[in-house]
């Protein structure tokens, strides 16, 4: 027990594992209780919050925006498309995913080229269209992507490997639903260890030195634009991820999947959970997979309607979109993180106050008073100052 | 480093598999015990029965469509108040799907997979219910009377055997309008206005086998681009004076307010989807800001087709029968042609149930639509269901809009997909009356 705090304390990578450990036990163990239909549900979240996670990188970190990450999960959603439709089906599914990956990682290196030479609303306006154009591509390639009905996914059998390591450990048949799942929750976790590695080493500190003063960052020697482009690919990487998951789980890959509405979802999520950071995002993403059936359900037992009841969704989910920004401007997990780090401050600043001796050592605590909220120790992916960007 | 890690990891690891096993094995034996009667009945109590669909209940293409639901639930609702089928009462699920196929396969896994259905019922749109069709058809649920006259409902039983058509499909209806056109209009120059879909696609080739000389030129739009400018004058330029539209009611609308806009006055043949007067006149009305007054006479003089007699048709038995269904159990406001489309396909759903008798079964339900020879419902024409064809009605009649009623121009032609020829309907079906009580018995 000694040892798991030491590697929680002294290594990052070493706490991003067992985070990691941790999360994929969650995971196994909800997967095995819940039904299909939740472990759809969950593959839903899951695909969300891969590209939320991001999203939230490129966005909360490195401060640029983009309305174009459905575009850019769309690339990664055809590929899989094309590459499952093959009949025999020899490609396993984990490099299938990769591709889409790659696919939509150098789709990603062209767009950031040219994202890194804008700011602020220019930006957001290039990667709107992208967002508005991509779509168009399915339908002009018709022939070959399958036009306005999409390309259909057929998911290969599970792996026999899968299935007996699930009678191994349960004793119980694996579901495809199950299967899915499992698959967009590993891709999940293997993606957020490796964005918040990436996130809290040296490439993390200079998207964040480039994200709060470029000039200081140029001056520090660092290349604004090498920087950017290199956020922008890791984040349509994810979005590659996420399109693959999202095709696998809706098993199709159609353009109406793919328009603005799902780059604004992902934002939303962004926004709801808390800027930059990759637990927010997760639990922007849950909100926005589970909160719409829930509100429908509820209107449709309080006796409303079926078109009232679906009506409903959207303007509670604007309601708790309006909430959130009121009451929790950085986000439900960026509001808390630094409520909890003034808590710790002012303890802190308490127990400071009553064993110091007057005089000799208060202005050094002024200054770590200053410093905490600041930067929450434990926080690990990003400063408050940031999260309000 | 990573040996210090390997013996916490391999604790947790441990942990977790003991955890899983437990939390596994007393769930699936619960779970196993509702499925234990087979797949065939799910959905199926002793006095209930849950089927569900899915429909554009917001977004874009909800004007109109959402009022399907509304139609088939009133009629559900009038079923089960007189006792419902073989002692059961319906229960209808309706989720929205904003017309997003992705959206649709999440409804649908929570149709299937949750509220556990027992068949779906007229899941509305081409791009929206090939989403799930394989779906379906893999867990054996059967999908009845798809809200779409795309061709693949009906075309392949052997790779969709749950799955059947319901509306006449777009071929037939492009060969009935074709034919009708190198009859009646043998020197109209036309033109083809189409959605780039299956929709168009299908509509074209039907219309290609009866007049592909006459065909002076062709345009596509896409679903979601509102501007139909280029397309429309391109028409003018090609000097079409008759326009074959196979598109949705919006397009209809703004088909009409552009042409107003560049003097451009053919004679307009829209296919029977984009047809509705009520719908095209308040979008008339909406997309000009008022400035077109978009009441039931701003589609006169337009040429179209039906298949089930609509609102307008009075007199008719059956839409007698709809409005005294609507007076009852409608959820107020109008009855509209798209409530009586959802009445009936839910009639013919019911009928279907009569059919498959007491015990029943998913199979038992698929061979009772099978065998629906000469059945009876509103339907002009009769349906083409058989072991080999899931392909819904018939035919239609050809008819001509006056201040939204529907004139008739031909009798009720029928035909199949392919070459099969075209032929006056003898079935008599168009002048058929529906049951005393509203409600088919088994036979």
């Amino acid at each position: 027990m000694n040892r798991l705090l030491d590697v929680w304390r002294h290594s990052v990578l070493g706490r991003h594992l067992l985070l990691a450990v941790i999360g994929l036990a969650v995971v196994v163990v909800v997967l095995e209780v819940v039904g299909d239909f939740r472990a759809l549900q969950l593959a839903a979240m899951a695909y969300l919050g891969i590209a939320a996670g991001g999203l939230t990188v490129l966005t909360g970190i490195n401060g640029q925006i983009s309305l174009g990450h459905g575009a850019l999960m769309a690339f990664g959603a055809y590929t899989t498309a094309l590459l499952l439709d093959d009949p025999t089906g020899s490609m396993p599914i984990s490099l299938v995913v990769l591709a889409s990956t790659l696919v939509a990682l150098a789709v990603g290196t062209a767009v950031g080229v040219a994202a890194a030479r804008l700011h602020g609303p220019y930006l957001a306006g290039a990667t709107l269209a992208l967002a508005v154009a991509v779509p168009g591509i399915a339908l002009y390639f018709g022939e070959f992507l399958g036009g306005e009905q999409g390309l259909r996914v057929s998911l290969p059998d599970v792996p026999t490997w899968a299935l007996d390591l699930e009678y191994l450990l349960t004793g119980t048949e694996m579901s495809r639903s199950q299967y899915v799942a499992y698959l967009g929750w590993i891709t999940l976790i293997v993606t957020f260890v490796l964005l918040a590695n990436l996130a809290r080493g040296r490439v993390g500190r200079r998207w964040r030195a480039v994200r709060d003063d470029e000039v200081s960052a140029e001056l520090a020697g660092i290349r604004l634009g090498r920087a950017r482009i290199s956020a922008f690919m890791v984040s349509a990487a994810a979005a590659g991820a996420a399109g693959s998951v999202l095709a696998i789980t809706a098993r199709l890959a159609a353009p109406s999947g793919f328009t603005l509405v799902l780059s604004l979802t992902l934002l939303t999520a962004v926004v709801l959970g808390g800027l930059g950071y990759l637990s927010g995002a997760l639990i922007g993403a849950g909100l926005l997979t589970f909160l719409p059936p829930f509100v429908t359900r509820i209107g449709g037992d309080a006796g409303l309607s079926d078109i009232r009841a679906a009506e409903l969704a959207p303007l509670v989910y604007g309601l708790v979109m309006v909430l959130v920004i009121l009451l929790a401007p950085a986000g439900l997990v960026g509001t808390t993180r630094m409520a909890m780090a003034e808590r710790r401050a002012r303890r802190q600043m308490a127990a400071a106050g009553k064993t110091d001796s007057p005089g000799t050592t208060h202005p050094q605590h002024d200054s770590n008073d200053e410093n905490d909220p600041g930067t929450p120790q434990a926080s690990g992916s990003t400063t408050s100052k940031g999260s309000t960007r | 480093m990573k040996a210090r890690l390997l013996a916490p990891v391999a604790g947790l690891l441990t942990a977790t598999m003991i955890l899983a096993g437990c939390g596994a094995g007393g769930d699936r034996e619960s779970d196993s015990g509702g499925d234990g009667g087979g797949a065939s009945d799910v959905g199926v109590t002793e006095d209930t029965v849950t089927v569900g669909g899915h429909f554009p209940l917001t977004g874009v293409a909800a004007p109109g469509y959402s009022e399907i639901p509304t139609g088939a639930q009133a009629y559900f609702d009038y079923v089960n108040a007189a006792g419902g089928i073989n002692g059961r009462q319906i229960e209808y699920i309706v989720k929205d799907d904003g017309y997003n196929p992705t959206n649709t396969s999440q409804v649908t896994n929570e149709l299937v997979l949750q509220d556990e259905i027992f068949a779906m019922v007229g899941g509305l749109g081409t791009p929206t219910h090939s989403a799930v069709v394989d779906f379906l058809n893999s867990e054996g649920v059967p999908d009845l009377f798809v809200s779409s006259g795309s061709l693949q409902w009906g075309d392949d039983v052997e790779s969709k055997p749950y799955t059947f058509g319901w509306q006449p499909d777009y071929e037939i209806e492009g060969k009935i309008i074709g034919q009708y056109i190198a009859e009646n209009m043998p020197k109209a120059k036309v033109g083809l206005f189409l959605q780039d879909d299956d929709f168009g696609e299908d509509g074209e080739k039907g219309v290609r086998q009866y007049l592909d000389k006459q065909i002076v030129g062709v345009e596509r739009y896409t679903s979601g681009n509102t501007d139909v400018g280029p397309q429309v004058a391109g028409l003018q330029a090609k000097g079409a004076d008759l326009v074959i539209a196979f598109n949705t009611p919006a397009y209809t609308a703004l088909t009409q307010l552009t042409s107003l806009a560049l003097g451009y006055k053919p004679t307009w043949f829209y296919s029977n989807v984009g047809s509705d007067p009520q719908l095209v006149g308040s979008l008339l009305n909406r997309f000009s800001e008022g400035a077109v007054e978009g009441d039931n006479s701003s589609l006169n003089g337009v040429l179209t087709t039906e298949y089930i007699p609509g609102v307008d048709a009075t007199d008719d038995p059956w839409v007698q029968l709809w409005q005294e269904v609507w007076d009852q159990e409608g959820e107020g406001g109008e009855l509209t042609n798209y409530r009586i489309y959802g009445m009936s396909q839910a009639y013919a759903f019911v009928q279907a149930l009569a059919a498959a008798g007491e015990d029943l079964t998913r199979d038992g339900l698929v061979e009772a639509v099978e065998s629906f020879e000469d059945v009876t419902g509103p339907q002009l024409a009769p349906f083409r269901y058989s072991a080999d064809s899931h392909m819904g009605i018939s035919g239609m009649r050809v008819v001509e809009l006056q201040n939204g009623k529907a004139e008739e121009l031909t009798p009720v032609l029928v035909s199949d997909i392919g070459d099969a020829p075209i032929e006056e309907d003898s079935s008599d079906q168009a002048s058929d009356a529906p049951p005393e009580g509203g409600i088919p018995d088994g036979s």
